[in-house]
Formats: structure tokens, C-alpha cells, sequence
């Protein structure tokens, strides 16, 4: 009991004294309750495809922002798993609880088949390559148009529930659990795995961490496969939801969507991704009242905030929030003068810094630093 | 049909080759992945059908005012957006796209997603090989090679080249021995530009205008860069003609070729990089072997 109470105040403390971390427990909140504000069910269903998007942006990230294999063919996993799903519920008959893990599964072979040839390549090589792997299954889809229908694709398949509420719960669930799996792999301070510093050393220099020893072939076949896995579990469950698999899926904007969300929101972040999809859905879904100028509407705000804050929305917000104490490294308010753990000054620190940054961006170092 | 194989492949292959040279003396100089580039060449296959087809402008005036304004507009957008994020990758693909999207939405506002044609700049038709083929595409063969000839004398005989050669080698010592860096980069993304707007032009007689005829050209160009070797413009060059008779072979010679040739395409890019990670002209610098 005694246990659990202190376990209950440390968790208070480290939450309620950081704003950004309040901020995202409470939208956690808001989002179990959700059902019991809208009832509408096509406003439902928006949500539910917010929660799959959810997953399919952060598998993105762990790619793209945290191992630094910017990878265009996302929407070759999910559409991977989508198909596999729809194929093994209705030509095989199989029950939705097998279909869904067996797409994420097949979605992990597509992975390490993708990554093969991409092992090979780096940075802006692997970006324009990865754009070919959709295309190429677009190839695929046309040539068995008896198994995977071709142009109007397999439709019929059996929903996750026919009540949305229930479908919004799964979705919501699932979603929370990948994230928080997704956290935990690629974290870079995490005790537990030590996937997410290594990640990051291979993003920041490859050659420096096979010099220290790192495995980083080993690494990064395994981020394409926790990648693949998770888009396949976003395929799985979206095309449960929509109920139709079409070639749709391997569109040149699909595979950029989790692009668009995840710099918007901040690349290197698994909240950056829920923060993009959770902003720039909504929106996408509000513009439809304008038809005509939505997609322009779109694409304006996302140059908009790109210039603005090149870093991503989160890390901008986060600077102007937290404050990370210069002596412990604790994070704190941005109300607090003095460090919560240690009693440093924050104040003056803070302002020194950003005469540095302003230095640095004066002079030409900023290229170096870069 | 050999014949005529040959003759569609190096038609396509040249329009590819004048994109992918653009595309990947951007990228070699200024280091910015420009995924709106074919949207330039929308954009100026546009602006000829305005300029001929409705206000009846005879060809050579228009072409000269589309390749100087799209020139101009590439410069505006390259010191508006590109350059403050030029270090940041994800931002700058994510710019260029909004972009193309911009591009592609107010065309659709202004044109509808209606089919337009541009007459051919030369009526009449030829005989070549024993293939009667229209005297437009001979131009745009023709046309597109000297373009890329005067781009290989401007990179390899004249100052400016070779300070753009120096730029794409090593930045920071191009800024050290004098060079205005933003500059260099500027002029390269206006001579991409250039090039990419010079395609649209020739090509316009012989595709259909739409909102959406960015997508295939920009996956191509991707293809034969990646081919070829980034930052090469040769290998872009052979890349682009490759990808060009593959495009035209599986068109040809399979029933649904139309529906696949993108996907063959790509898989023999994948097939290549097999065996040359680095593409048929890359030269793989000792720091980034693996």
C-alpha cells in the first residue's frame, strides 16, 4: 500500500510539475471519454482513423526520426498488411484477431525484404529507393488482379464491430499500446532496452558507431522490422475500419502522409507523430467544407509552420514550456526560477543561451554545428 | 517496331534526362531535394497552353517568356522557403511537396481537371528508319540534347561552372575561396528550373495537360537520378534513357504495359542497386563505404 502511495506521488510529482507532460496526460484523458461527447458516427469514425494514423506515423518515426533511414514507402508496409489481412479473411475465412497480427507479420517480411537492397544505401540514396518499393507493388496488384482484385481492389470484409464505439475503444487501445511499445524501443535514456540510444548513435554517424562496435546491420534490420510491424498493424486495423483494400493505399501521398504529420509534429519524438496526426487530421477533415481550396489550405499550413518552427511543433512548444535545469538535468516549468530537484537558477541560464544561439547564428559556425 | 521502339525510347529518354540533369545538379550543389521540380514542368506546360492555344502567341515568344518567368519564379521560391531550411532534410522535402501540392491545386481551381492539348509547334511528319513519326518529336529529341549540352559547356568550360562544381564538392571551402555559396545555389536551382520548364514546353504538343502529370515524371526522374548516380550528371544522363526504352519496351510489348511500366521501372532500378549501391556513375566517397 505504502508502496503504491509513493509510486503514486513520484508519478504526480514528475507530471504535474512539467506542463508539457500535463498537457499530454490530460488529451490521454480526453480521449477515453471522446465517445460520451460525440456521438455522431461518422465524426466517430474520423477519431478511429486518427487513433490508426496514429500508429502508422509513429512506425514512420521510428524509421525515419530515430535510426535516420528517411524512408518515402511507408505506405508499402501498410498496404502490405492490409492486403494480407483482407486476403486471409475473406479467401481463408479467418476471424479478425488472426488476420490483423498475421498482416502485421507478413508486413515484418516485407520489411526486411525492403531493407536488403536498402542496406546497402544511405541517406537521400535510401529516401528516393524507398519511394520505388509501393510503386513496384503497385505492379503486383495489377499483375494477380485475380487475387487482389486490381484497380477496385477486395471489398466486403468484416468489420472490426459494427458498433463505432466499441471500434473506437480497439483502435484507442491498440493505438495506446503501440505508442507506449513504441516509446519504450526508442527511448534513448530507457534502462530496459537498449535499442533507442543505439538508434540514435547510428543516426547521428553510422561509420562512429560501427567503430565503437556496434552491430549497426543487426540495428537497423531490426528497426525496419519494429517499423513494419507497427504500420502493419495500422494497415491491418484500417482496412477493418474502411472495409475496402484498395490500390489507393500505395498512392504517392499515402506514403507521405506519415511525412507531413510526423515533421510537423517534430521528427525523433513518438508525441511529435500523435501531435501531427492529431492537429492536421482534424483539419484536413474541417477543410472539406471548402472543397475547392482544402488541399491548397493544407499545403499552406504545413509551409507555414515548417518555416516557422523547422524542428517540429512539439520542440518548439516544449522550449517555450520547459526548461531543462543546467546542473541535474532535470526538467522544469517554465514558471520556475530555481531547479525543482536541485535549487540551480534557471533564469539566467536561459538567457545566456539564447545570446549564444544568437552568436552562433551570426557568425558561420551554423553550418559547422550542423 | 524496332524502329519505332527506338525512336519512342529516345524521345521519352531525353524529356527523363532533362528533369533527372536538373534534378541532380540541385541536389549535387545546393543539396536540396526538390520534389516540386516536376512541378515546374507542369506548370510551364500550362503557361504555353495559356499563351498559345488562347491568346495565340506565336511559339518562340511564349517559349522564351515561360522559361524566363519560371526561371524567376524558381529564384523567388528558392530565397522565400528554401533557403532558411536548406540544412533541415525533412523540412525541405516537406516544403518542396507542399509546394508541388500548391502547384497542382491552383492549376486544378483555374483549369478544372479537364484534359488539355497544345497543337504541335511543327505540323507535319517525317520518315525516319522507315518510321513516319511526327516532326514534333524529332524537335523535342533534338531540342532536349542541345539543352543538355549547353548545361554540360556551362558545368565544364565557363567560371560559373566551375564554381558550382566546386560548391557541390565541399561547401564550406567553396565559401573560403570566395565564393557567394547562397549565390551558387541560387543559380543552380534556376538553371534546374530552366531545364525542367524547357521540357515542359517541347513536350506539351505531345502529352495530355492535366493537374496530375507531375506524379509519373517525378518517380521517373527519381529512377534515373538514383540509376545513374546522385550527382552525376552523365549517369543521370544514361540512367534516364535506360529508364526512357524500359518505359517504352514494357508498353509495347506487354498487354496491360500501361498499368506496370512505372513498377518494371523501378524494379530494375532496385535490380542495379543490387549489384552498384552507389548507381552506374556514382563514385562512392571512402567515408560513406559500408
Amino acid at each position: 500500500m505504502r508502496f503504491i502511495k509513493r509510486q503514486f506521488r513520484r508519478i504526480t510529482q514528475e507530471v504535474f510539475t512539467v506542463p508539457g507532460r500535463t498537457i499530454a496526460l490530460i488529451f490521454l484523458i480526453c480521449l477515453f471519454f471522446i465517445p460520451l461527447a460525440i456521438s455522431d458516427p461518422y465524426a466517430l469514425k474520423i477519431f478511429i482513423f486518427m487513433n490508426i494514423f496514429c500508429i502508422f506515423a509513429a512506425s514512420w518515426n521510428v524509421l525515419g526520426g530515430f535510426t535516420g533511414q528517411f524512408c518515402m514507402g511507408q505506405g508499402a508496409f501498410f498496404a502490405v498488411a492490409a492486403y494480407t489481412s483482407a486476403i486471409l479473411n475473406l479467401k481463408l475465412g479467418l476471424p479478425i484477431w488472426i488476420c490483423i497480427p498475421g498482416g502485421a507479420l507478413m508486413s515484418i517480411l516485407a520489411g526486411l525484404l525492403i531493407a536488403v537492397p536498402s542496406l546497402r544505401l544511405r541517406g537521400v540514396y535510401f529516401s528516393l529507393v524507398s519511394l520505388a518499393y509501393p510503386i513496384i507493388l503497385i505492379g503486383i496488384v495489377f499483375a494477380f488482379s485475380d487475387v487482389t482484385g486490381g484497380e477496385t481492389g477486395i471489398s466486403g470484409i468484416q468489420p472490426i464491430s459494427r458498433n463505432p464505439v466499441i471500434v473506437y475503444y480497439i483502435t484507442l487501445v491498440v493505438m495506446l499500446l503501440s505508442i507506449v511499445a513504441m516509446w519504450l524501443l526508442t527511448h534513448a535514456k530507457s534502462k530496459v532496452f537498449r535499442l533507442g540510444i543505439v538508434l540514435r548513435a547510428i543516426q547521428e554517424d553510422e561509420i562512429s558507431a560501427r567503430c565503437v562496435g556496434v552491430n549497426t546491420i543487426k540495428y537497423k534490420l531490426l528497426a525496419f522490422g519494429i517499423s513494419a510491424f507497427f504500420a502493419g498493424l495500422a494497415g491491418g486495423l484500417y482496412v477493418h475500419v474502411l472495409r475496402i483494400a484498395s490500390p489507393a493505399m500505395l498512392d504517392l501521398i499515402f506514403s507521405f502522409n506519415p511525412i507531413i504529420w510526423t515533421v510537423f509534429g517534430g521528427m525523433g519524438t513518438i508525441a511529435g507523430s500523435v501531435v501531427g496526426v492529431y492537429i492536421l487530421y482534424p483539419v484536413m477533415e474541417l477543410l472539406r467544407f471548402i472543397p475547392e481550396v482544402r488541399m491548397l489550405i493544407y499545403a499552406a499550413i504545413i509551409i507555414a509552420v515548417i518555416l516557422l518552427m523547422p524542428e517540429g511543433l512539439v520542440y518548439w512548444v516544449r522550449d517555450k514550456l520547459d526548461d531543462e535545469c543546467p546542473r541535474c538535468k532535470v526538467i522544469n516549468s517554465f514558471l520556475r526560477r530555481e531547479c525543482r530537484a536541485c535549487g540551480a537558477p534557471l533564469r539566467a541560464n536561459r538567457k545566456k543561451q539564447s545570446d549564444q544561439a544568437q552568436t552562433m547564428d551570426s557568425s558561420y559556425g551554423k553550418e559547422i554545428v550542423r | 517496331m524496332l524502329a519505332t521502339i527506338l525512336i519512342k525510347g529516345a524521345m521519352i529518354g531525353a524529356v527523363y534526362a532533362s528533369l533527372a540533369v536538373g534534378f541532380s545538379l540541385v541536389f549535387g550543389v545546393a543539396k536540396i531535394i526538390n520534389l516540386a521540380h516536376t512541378g515546374f514542368f507542369m506548370l510551364s506546360a500550362y503557361a504555353v497552353y495559356v499563351l498559345v492555344m488562347i491568346l495565340h502567341w506565336p511559339i518562340l515568344p511564349a517559349a522564351g517568356v515561360v522559361l524566363i518567368s519560371a526561371s524567376l519564379l524558381a529564384i523567388v521560391i528558392y530565397l522565400l522557403f528554401l533557403d532558411r531550411i536548406r540544412e533541415h532534410e525533412g523540412p525541405v522535402i516537406l516544403v518542396t511537396l507542399a509546394l508541388a501540392i500548391v502547384f497542382q491545386e491552383i492549376l486544378l481551381l483555374v483549369f478544372k481537371s479537364t484534359f488539355l492539348s497544345v497543337n504541335a509547334f511543327v505540323p507535319g511528319t517525317t520518315t525516319l528508319l522507315g518510321v513516319t513519326l511526327p516532326k514534333q518529336d524529332l524537335l523535342i529529341f533534338v531540342v532536349t540534347l542541345a539543352c543538355l549540352l549547353a548545361v554540360q559547356i556551362l558545368l565544364y568550360k565557363t567560371r560559373l561552372g566551375l564554381s558550382l562544381r566546386v560548391t557541390a564538392q565541399n561547401r564550406e571551402i567553396a565559401n573560403l575561396m570566395g565564393i557567394n555559396v547562397k549565390k551558387i545555389c541560387m543559380i543552380s536551382v534556376a538553371v534546374a528550373v530552366f531545364l525542367a520548364a524547357m521540357a515542359g514546353i517541347i513536350v506539351s504538343p505531345t502529352i495530355t495537360i492535366e493537374p496530375h502529370m507531375w506524379m509519373h515524371p517525378l518517380v521517373m526522374m527519381f529512377a534515373a537520378v538514383i540509376l545513374g548516380g546522385l550527382g552525376s550528371v552523365k549517369g543521370s544522363f544514361i540512367g534516364a534513357f535506360i529508364l526512357g526504352y524500359t518505359e517504352v519496351l514494357v508498353v509495347f510489348l506487354v498487354p496491360t504495359g500501361s498499368f506496370i511500366k512505372g513498377s518494371v521501372a523501378m524494379m530494375i532500378m532496385v535490380v542495379i542497386l543490387l549489384i552498384r549501391p552507389e548507381g552506374l556513375f556514382g563514385v562512392l566517397f571512402e567515408e560513406e563505404r559500408l
